[in-house]
């Protein structure tokens, strides 16, 4: 029971981190037609950013200003990088976050090295916030959900209530309309952009140090993220929070319960003991499968219904 | 015969090079590395059917690539451990290709209906889930460490044993021949002229009456033929196979040395696969900012081309054809435009090269040494010099820029003038 409760609790906390990123992905996409290969990297500079800030004046500022430094970065680089790729088409734009990815990575390692960075949880927050039967649950971690659960409200309200918000739905899906009535597109789709990244850069900020910071964690966050907006359906961030949520609570129970996939294949007949290939299939276990899962999901989905759970429209 | 002399003279001149080759460059390295080059040659070709004939942006056509790898390391453990009939070792790429092919037609039937950032998509997301079950199905994929093969089977016909080097070097370069001229035809039989419609036009093709998503599949499915060839010639080449093939990586080095050869031509994926695996196995010893490098020169191309280093070079095609002394006029502008392209870049590597020493380090010394000379990289002097060069330099490269374009579209202009009657 309590590994229930504990895995679902987790898969909640990685869902809402998947969900900071996928939202401004998902912006992002359905705004500009662009799918931002590189969106990924920039959570992991908001993780490098804030190590350094909180070096230097604790882990709160991290908190504020490596966000914000990811915010004008990502607004730079689509108002110097993007735009001008522009008018070569959709697939020079994800050539070019294809690139954009490579290269952060590698100046990543060119400034921080190519070995994990200590980027620790603040101390005064390294305390159990409660135990319950016997297992503790970190304060940080309830900071985490809090810290997500008021970022996926804001990003709502923002939205749905602000003048600013009503723009960017506008232009998701009229953009020469909102255009004509005298909306410079050009400087939506830049700070868009650069609201996205911050997103992704909070999301690294207060996932970093969990997660680990290293220069790897890009490549390997950023495809599962892509799976999330196109399950939920691209340009609609219930989806992309349900995606989220789903992909991450299954992630973790699929790990806490390790089942053993062999009762399955008993029912085909198959022996306990066998040599060869088919020893791969009876040693397969839920845990060894979850990388896997994500991507299985995807397929389907883009086979069954390309238009993802909530999608307006197909991808 | 003279006729048939110029029409495939280039065919008969690659023949000729390849055979000359290894008397040139006699070293272990040479030969390693013009094998790497043949093998990824066939690749990036293979990569280029889809993304610069038929339009479609690929990060997962490594999975075939590696897949048909494993295939024929197995396929080789089981002649050599007699559990497998023999098979000539030579025609294993065929093999290969087959293992690609069926792979190929099978993720290529769901994953053709759409092209552009969702023909992406599903793309990433076939190998991502073959780089998982790399780690998953041990096996078959032995993990992290791979599968060690062997060769050397079978019966040694003329005495090629398959044991040197240089014996492997004229199985990779007689398959990389035939397989670059096979995918050559291609392009020109009705198939590839369809392919090329799809990826320019594919509401019209529909109109027409093709079915564009046949158009991909057949193209995704030849693609992966071959390569699966070029994942077999790999196996052959290195004897073993390992999880890196299968990934991300591998699929993105194809498009790097697609794109930054150039798609556009069929030249383009064969100079790129020549020029950075070149780069790659020299540089790469020289410098760890290499891939920060590749990197940035492929955002460039990105950015300001669209024809790769190839197509820049055809860009002067029609000039040469019609009068080479219009390039006269074109020397001065375009020596001072790469002259401080150079310049500019000298200063930018120069403290790329010392972040990345102070960076990288595992004792205390500073000394570095850059271009030939020690710097110390801690001291303000190398910061100054390399600033001092690159600002001048990038001022003269926002000078020299716009008189070069002007003098190409005033050679451009001058052709056409002649051309017009």
């Amino acid at each position: 029971m309590e590994v229930l409760v504990f895995s679902i609790f987790n898969g909640l906390l990685y869902g809402m981190l998947l969900f900071m990123l996928a939202s401004g992905l998902t912006l992002i996409f359905s705004l500009m037609g662009v799918l931002n290969f590189a969106h990924a990297s920039f959570f992991m500079l908001g993780a490098y950013f804030a190590y350094q800030i909180s070096g230097f004046i604790g882990f709160w500022p991290g908190l504020v200003f490596a966000p914000l430094i990811v915010g004008v970065i990502g607004a730079a680089v689509e108002r110097y990088g993007l735009r001008p790729v522009h008018k070569f088409g959709h697939v020079a734009e994800l050539l070019f976050t294809f690139g954009l990815a490579f290269v952060i990575e590698e100046v990543v390692q060119m400034i921080w090295g190519k070995v994990p960075v200590p980027y620790d949880i603040p101390e005064t927050m390294n305390v159990a916030a409660f135990t319950w039967r016997g297992l503790d649950y970190s304060a940080y971690r309830l900071f985490m959900l809090g810290a997500s659960v008021a970022i996926f409200l804001a990003l709502f309200v923002f939205i749905a209530k602000t003048r600013t918000g009503l723009i960017i739905q506008a232009a998701l899906t009229h953009p020469n309309i909102v255009s004509s009535l005298g909306h410079d597109v050009g400087k939506i789709f830049m700070w868009t952009f650069g609201f996205g990244c911050a997103l992704a850069g909070v999301a690294g900020v207060i996932g970093g140090n969990v997660l680990g910071t290293e220069p790897s964690m890009a490549i390997t966050l950023g495809p599962i993220v892509f799976v999330v907006i196109v399950i939920g359906g691209l340009g609609s961030l219930w989806g992309a929070l349900i995606a989220a949520l789903f992909i991450g609570i299954m992630d973790n129970l699929s790990i806490s319960y390790d089942l053993s996939l062999y009762p399955v294949l008993a029912l085909f007949g198959v022996e306990r003991e066998v040599e060869g290939i088919m020893q791969d299939l009876v040693n397969l276990t839920t845990a060894g499968l979850a990388p896997v899962l994500p991507y299985l999901f995807l397929v389907l989905m883009l086979i069954l219904r390309p238009r993802g759970l909530f999608g307006t429209r197909d991808v | 015969m003279a006729g048939l002399v110029r029409r495939h003279g280039m065919w008969v001149a690659a023949f000729a090079v390849m055979l000359v080759l290894p008397w040139i460059f006699q070293t272990g390295f040479a030969i390693t590395m013009l094998n790497q080059i043949g093998v990824l040659i066939v690749f990036s070709l293979a990569y280029n059917m889809l993304l610069g004939q038929g339009g479609m942006l690929s990060f997962g056509h490594a999975l075939y690539f590696g897949i048909a790898g494993y295939f024929t390391a197995h396929f080789l453990n089981g002649v050599g451990e007699d559990w497998l009939p023999y098979f000539p070792v030579t025609l294993l790429p065929i093999f290969g290709g087959l293992i690609g092919l069926f792979f190929g037609i099978g993720i290529g039937f769901v994953s053709t209906r759409r092209a552009g950032t969702v023909f992406a998509m599903i793309s990433l997301g076939f190998a991502e889930m073959a780089t998982a079950l790399t780690l998953i199905l041990v096996v078959f994929f032995n993990g992290e460490e791979g599968i060690q093969t062997d060769r050397m089977v079978g019966p040694e016909p003329l005495g090629i044993t398959f044991g040197p080097d240089i014996h492997v070097y004229y199985l990779i370069s007689f398959w990389c021949l035939v397989a670059t001229a096979a995918m050559y035809v291609l392009t020109r039989t009705p198939f590839g002229r369809m392919s090329n419609a799809v990826r320019d036009n594919p509401e019209r093709v529909e109109f027409v009456g093709y079915s564009t998503h046949r158009i991909r599949w057949l193209a995704f499915a030849l693609s992966s033929f071959f390569a699966g060839l070029a994942g077999a010639l790999h196996a052959l080449n290195f004897e073993h196979v390992g999880f890196e093939t299968i990934g991300l990586e591998q699929s993105g080095l194809a498009l790097f040395m697609v794109w930054i050869g150039g798609a556009r031509n069929f030249v383009g994926p064969i100079l790129g696969a020549i020029l950075i695996t070149y780069l790659n196995s020299n540089l790469s010893d020289i410098t760890d900012a290499w891939y920060l490098y590749l990197g940035i020169l492929f955002m460039v191309i990105v950015m300001f081309t669209q024809g790769g280093l190839s197509g820049l070079v055809f860009m002067h095609e029609p000039i040469w054809k019609t009068d080479y002394r219009l390039f006269g006029r074109m020397m001065a502008p375009y020596a001072l435009g790469i002259g401080s392209t150079i310049i500019a870049a000298i200063g930018v590597i120069g403290m790329f090269e010392m972040i990345y020493f102070l960076s990288t380090r595992v004792t205390e010394e500073t000394i570095a040494v850059l271009y030939w000379m020690e710097v110390d990289a801690a001291s303000a002097l190398p910061w100054i010099a390399c600033a001092a060069i690159t600002a001048p330099g990038v001022a003269a490269c926002r000078r020299t820029y716009p008189p070069m374009a002007n003098s190409y579209n005033e050679a451009i202009a001058a052709v056409k003038g002649r051309m017009a009657p």
